[in-house]
């Protein structure tokens, strides 16, 4: 038996002590979350609370500029600023009534720890994150809004002082306290059932945009268009589509310094077959120093899905570059009045691409985050 | 352990022979080479009957702050696969050595994936078998065909809340011993000894494989309850790999540190002795 099987990629890759406490989240997942009763309740959160529908926006000064139509899926406008409270909201849901009363997280720039503890304050549950010391000192306004939240923020000092050493110290909590935590994962990764079922929680994105799409074009897009780092919201945009076989996706990588230099966080399309953080998957070669622009494609590793989709050709990935991402960053704020995040951006690169170099008429990017967190990285390349 | 059971009694099998096994822990090449070299073979002199070499991996699960400390030093000090195959060649003992390491570095090794050139090389250097914590027994079987391939062994780590169709798949293809772990956590030395032991080695009763109990034993004491509680050995990691911690911090003289190692291997195996002493008559199904 094999869980979560992406064409050989994914599976339960965790020392034994983990194996039960990940075998009773995926009967939960299976037998709760899959009810119509839970969707219900998700549903109610995701509009209420988070702000759903988001709207599907003509770009039409970026279109006439390079000759087809962009479109743009506003994740940018949920509730904190990103698609993560998507995921976030529906596995606090998930814990809460399957009797934990305790999350925890890992957090890298603090994007996800802040929808964590967002939901953690909603939902009256104990919340404790993992961030590494280094990441507490350049993301302090994360730290401050996780606080005020009410969140336990837990400088992880071991190792590297990073993001993995945030996810170990996490691993380590929840091999602890299994009895009353859930371990709240951030994208498509890690062991099952989080592949699958972060990307459910994260396939209303797709879901939405498909229909938005038909309503407003009459037709599907050509192209769907997303930045991959772990890989979630790339594979909430792509879900609805999979069977759409017109419908090309694209996944933009952290390029970096360029996908044949030797820093950057493409393991898709540079990098090779590995087993880590309890998946087998895509993982960048050891000579290569992880790096990105933006903090949340920083990450050596990508979710098992995506390494399938490349595997059988479903989805074409490539690096964009650390200028390459910028100059979308830029370009997308002055020609539509619109920030993007810095991982967003990489999408919009790509996109851009697109439009310029095939014939793809109608493009889908999901701008997955706002660029508000990234003016000191703007300020400081653009001279602001 | 299947068809392994009728081979002949090999080194692992002789280790336990005693049922007072003392199977220590050390992280290679912490906190450089030369000196991890010293301290293995002390712990051999010390009465170590097996043990475990961990090949340092950057991206450890579930490790305690102990055994991630001693990780990060052996990778400060470049320590490889390569290097750790070497380490194994330069090793002046006679106990069998298993090699604990996590399964991306057994299967990106060598110029083809999957396990096959990790094993066929720990086989050359003379490693007797291998504990993989992230290797699920169910996703298990390239590597335990390249261990059957090459005759080497392939441990398996038990859990307080391992039951079921997973402890099953784990007999199924288990070989050597196998490890049991004392209570849930991460690995790290503490002053209790957990009860679960006894409930872990009670499911395991009717399995004709030597049981070695770790995580959390840390002095004699521990290590005789343990072998009482009829545990045919005891593995200890943290509370070796703190001495080392120690003498790297205060620069002490690796001599010094190695008789330390010894003196606190000697006081373990002699506990793990008297516990067996203690054991009341055996009563195997």
């Amino acid at each position: 038996m094999s869980h979560g099987n992406f064409e050989g990629y994914g599976g339960r890759h965790v020392p034994d002590p983990l194996q039960e406490p990940l075998e009773q989240l995926a009967t939960a997942y299976d037998e709760i979350g899959t009810s119509d009763e839970f969707q219900a309740d998700l549903r109610d959160l995701l509009e209420e609370f988070a702000g759903r529908p988001t709207p599907l926006y003509y770009a039409g000064n970026l279109s006439e500029r390079y000759g087809a139509e962009i479109y743009l899926k506003r994740e940018d406008l949920l509730h904190g600023g990103a698609h993560k409270i998507n995921n976030a909201l529906g596995q606090a849901l998930l814990a809460k009534r399957a009797g934990r009363d305790r999350l925890i997280a890992e957090t890298g720039a603090g994007q996800h720890g802040t929808a964590t503890a967002m939901v953690g304050a909603l939902l009256g549950l104990e919340t404790e994150i993992y961030m590494g010391k280094k990441d507490v000192q350049r993301q302090e306004m994360n730290v401050f809004r996780m606080r005020l939240m009410g969140a336990e923020v837990n400088e992880v000092t071991r190792g590297g002082e990073g993001l993995a050493d945030a996810v170990d110290a996490a691993l380590e909590d929840f091999a602890e306290n299994v009895e009353d935590t859930h371990y709240l994962v951030g994208s498509v990764v890690g062991p099952d059932p989080f592949p699958r079922m972060v990307r459910d929680f994260q396939s209303v994105i797709g879901t939405e945009a498909r229909e938005q799409f038909l309503d407003r074009t009459g037709e599907l897009p050509d192209a769907a268009v997303a930045c991959v780092g772990g890989g979630s919201n790339a594979i909430g945009l792509f879900h609805a589509f999979r069977d759409d076989d017109d419908v090309a996706f694209y996944g933009a990588e952290g390029g970096g310094e360029g996908s044949d230099s030797s820093r950057h966080a493409a393991p898709l399309s540079s990098g090779k077959d590995d087993v880590i953080h309890g998946m087998k998957t895509r993982v960048i070669d050891e000579d290569v120093d992880v790096h990105s622009v933006s903090a949340g494609l920083d990450y050596p590793g990508v979710g098992p899905e995506h390494a399938m989709f490349r595997a059988v050709g479903r989805c074409e990935y490539s690096g964009v570059t650390d200028d390459a991402a910028l100059a979308a960053f830029r370009e997308l704020s002055e020609t539509e009045g619109i920030i993007p995040a810095l991982e967003s951006s990489h999408g919009l690169a790509r996109a851009i691409q697109l439009a310029e170099e095939t014939d793809h008429e109608r493009i889908l990017v999901n701008l997955s985050g706002r660029g508000d967190k990234d003016m000191e990285t703007a300020a400081e390349k653009f001279d602001l | 352990m299947g068809d392994t059971s009728e081979a002949e009694p090999d080194a692992i099998a002789t280790a336990f022979e005693d049922e007072s096994a003392f199977v220590p822990y050390l992280a290679v090449g912490d906190p450089t080479y030369e000196e991890s070299l010293e301290y293995v073979e002390a712990l051999a002199h010390g009465g170590a009957d097996l043990i475990e070499l961990g090949l340092p991996f950057s991206e450890p699960m579930a490790e305690g702050p102990t055994i991630q400390q001693a990780v990060t030093r052996a990778l400060e000090s470049g320590m490889t696969p390569e290097r750790f195959f070497e380490f194994v060649e330069d090793l002046e003992v006679d106990v069998p050595l298993v090699c604990m390491t996590y399964y991306n570095l057994i299967y990106q090794y060598g110029p083809s994936e999957g396990p096959q050139s990790f094993v066929e090389r720990a086989a050359d250097v003379g490693l007797e078998g291998f504990v993989v914590p992230d290797l699920p027994a169910e996703e298990a079987g390239p590597l335990r065909e390249a261990c059957d391939e090459f005759g080497l062994d392939l441990v398996f780590i038990v859990a307080p809340t391992t039951r079921g169709d997973r402890l099953e798949e784990m007999m199924d293809r288990v070989s050597g011993y196998v490890y049991v772990q004392a209570r849930l956590g991460a690995t790290g030395a503490r002053d209790d000894v957990s009860d679960q032991t006894e409930g872990s080695l009670d499911r395991l009763a009717g399995w004709e494989i030597p049981k070695a109990v770790g995580f959390g034993i840390k002095n004699g004491e521990h290590a005789e309850r343990i072998s009482a509680a009829g545990a045919d050995g005891i593995i200890v990691g943290s509370a070796l790999v703190d001495i080392v911690a120690e003498g790297h911090e205060e620069d002490r003289p690796v001599e010094e540190t190695a008789e330390r190692l010894e003196a606190k291997a000697r006081e373990l195996k002699d506990g793990a002795l008297d516990g067996t002493e203690r054991l009341p008559e055996p009563e195997h199904p």
